[in-house]
């Protein structure tokens, strides 16, 4: 249990996606001028988060390994060059049936999230979490803790930038400056913080 | 003509797709440690953004608008895989150093939101040119910041030292927050200061107006 723990908060602090990796930074920055639309896209990753890692893991382990497909009778081959278009499918699919939903149940936060729902697609933090699964040979069990570890973590940073940013509305930022340029700044800082985690 | 060049020239500075439309940032900060990582990476990702963008451009009328993310994402995934094994085969090294970014040029948003925008509205030439110009945009961006954190970082560009560094008996030493994320957070930052002091138009309107109490006012 205490492994499953610790795995859990290096996806979601120490290694943070966003802050550490680079990743979904795209998404990141547009969707955090709300709190509110963050809340909803932080949700809406998690989800998204926490179904693809496992899902993307039994596509690895059962079809795409080199002789995963023992239980076939064909042990010597090995499809993982498939990888990419795989994830990448099962992402998309997943992706445009909570588009669906939400536009059917709720439509304020289907409007709100607009052009980015379909980004999600291309959110880095998605497919990224996928590729380190894979990389970091991880196990079932496992792969779900790291989905909703980095998912959490993804979430909490683009809240606490939204929140920060609703705040430096009221602030004197100079002109060349507002809006995209102070929120790198901004991002750089947390980044900086963010690292005193890797001391744990 | 001159429209083809617009296409071409625009997303360079005026509407860039890094600082402007805030697409694709995240492996722009991630492969900017040092240059020829980022140079091979601008190479990457403008072939494939020119490429999916003449072959969806060319399959417009025939993808069903509800599932054109997929098709979308099987075509740049596909032009991902023919890259990543080229630069397998002939740039093992930098591709190793590269990892898991050159997989995620799928998910870099300047593909499949220029695909969004433009490919699905444009004829095959257009679109053409329509990603080799956001690419090359792109690629300025990248190569200014990797410069920047290379020379700053490790005192050299390209491997070959530049600077001195003192651990060689050189006068420079190392700044090695350059090589870390938050400065390449700071560095596009700065950049972002920089271009829209030069190109004012593209200053964001404050969302409140500080006023500016006058001595003589009383509150």
């Amino acid at each position: 249990m205490a492994a499953y723990a610790s795995l859990f908060v290096q996806a979601a602090f120490v290694e943070n996606l966003a802050l550490a990796f680079f990743l979904g930074m795209c998404t990141f920055l547009a969707v955090s001028k709300r709190v509110e639309t963050a809340i909803g896209l932080g949700v809406a990753v998690i989800v998204i988060q926490v179904i693809t890692v496992p899902a993307n893991y039994l596509i690895y382990t059962y079809l795409l390994a080199d002789g995963a497909l023992a239980w076939a009778g064909l042990t010597d081959v090995d499809l993982s060059f498939l990888g990419l278009v795989s994830y990448i499918g099962v992402i998309a699919a997943l992706v445009q049936i909570l588009e669906m939903t939400l536009d059917r149940y709720f439509p304020k936060l289907y409007n709100a999230l607009g052009i980015f729902l379909p980004l999600i697609t291309v959110n880095c933090a998605i497919l990224g979490g996928t590729l380190f699964m894979v990389e970091r040979q991880y196990d079932f069990a496992e792969s779900v803790v790291f989905g909703v570890g980095s998912g959490t973590g993804w979430a909490i940073a683009l809240i606490a930038l939204a929140g920060i940013r609703e705040k430096l509305k009221y602030s004197d930022v100079p002109q060349g400056l507002q809006g995209l340029g102070i929120a790198f700044i901004i991002v750089g800082l947390m980044s900086l913080s963010f690292m005193g985690f890797s001391g744990i | 003509m001159s429209e083809a060049r617009t296409i071409l020239i625009d997303p360079l500075i005026d509407n860039n797709p890094v600082t402007l439309q805030m697409l694709g940032i995240c492996s722009a900060l991630a492969v900017t440690t040092s240059l020829l990582p980022a140079l091979l990476m601008c190479l990457a990702l403008t072939s494939v953004a020119a490429l999916s963008g003449a072959a969806i451009s060319a399959l417009r009328h025939r993808i069903p608008n509800n599932i054109r993310i997929i098709v979308h994402m099987t075509i740049i995934a596909s032009l991902v895989i023919l890259v990543d094994q080229l630069l397998r085969a002939y740039a093992f090294e930098t591709s190793k150093q590269l990892s898991v970014f050159v997989g995620l040029i799928i998910t870099n948003c300047i593909v499949l939101g220029r695909a969004e925008a433009f490919a699905m509205k444009n004829g095959v030439v257009m679109s053409f040119l329509d990603g080799l110009g956001n690419g090359l945009g792109y690629s300025v961006i990248l190569i200014a910041v990797a410069t920047l954190r290379e020379l700053f970082g490790a005192g050299t560009l390209l491997g070959y030292p530049v600077l001195e560094l003192v651990s060689n008996g050189g006068w420079y030493e190392a700044n090695g927050l350059m090589l870390l994320p938050p400065s390449a957070f700071f560095i596009i930052g700065l950049l972002i200061w920089g271009i829209r002091t030069w190109r004012t138009q593209q200053v964001e309107k404050a969302d409140y107006q500080i006023h500016e109490v006058h001595r003589t006012e009383v509150y």
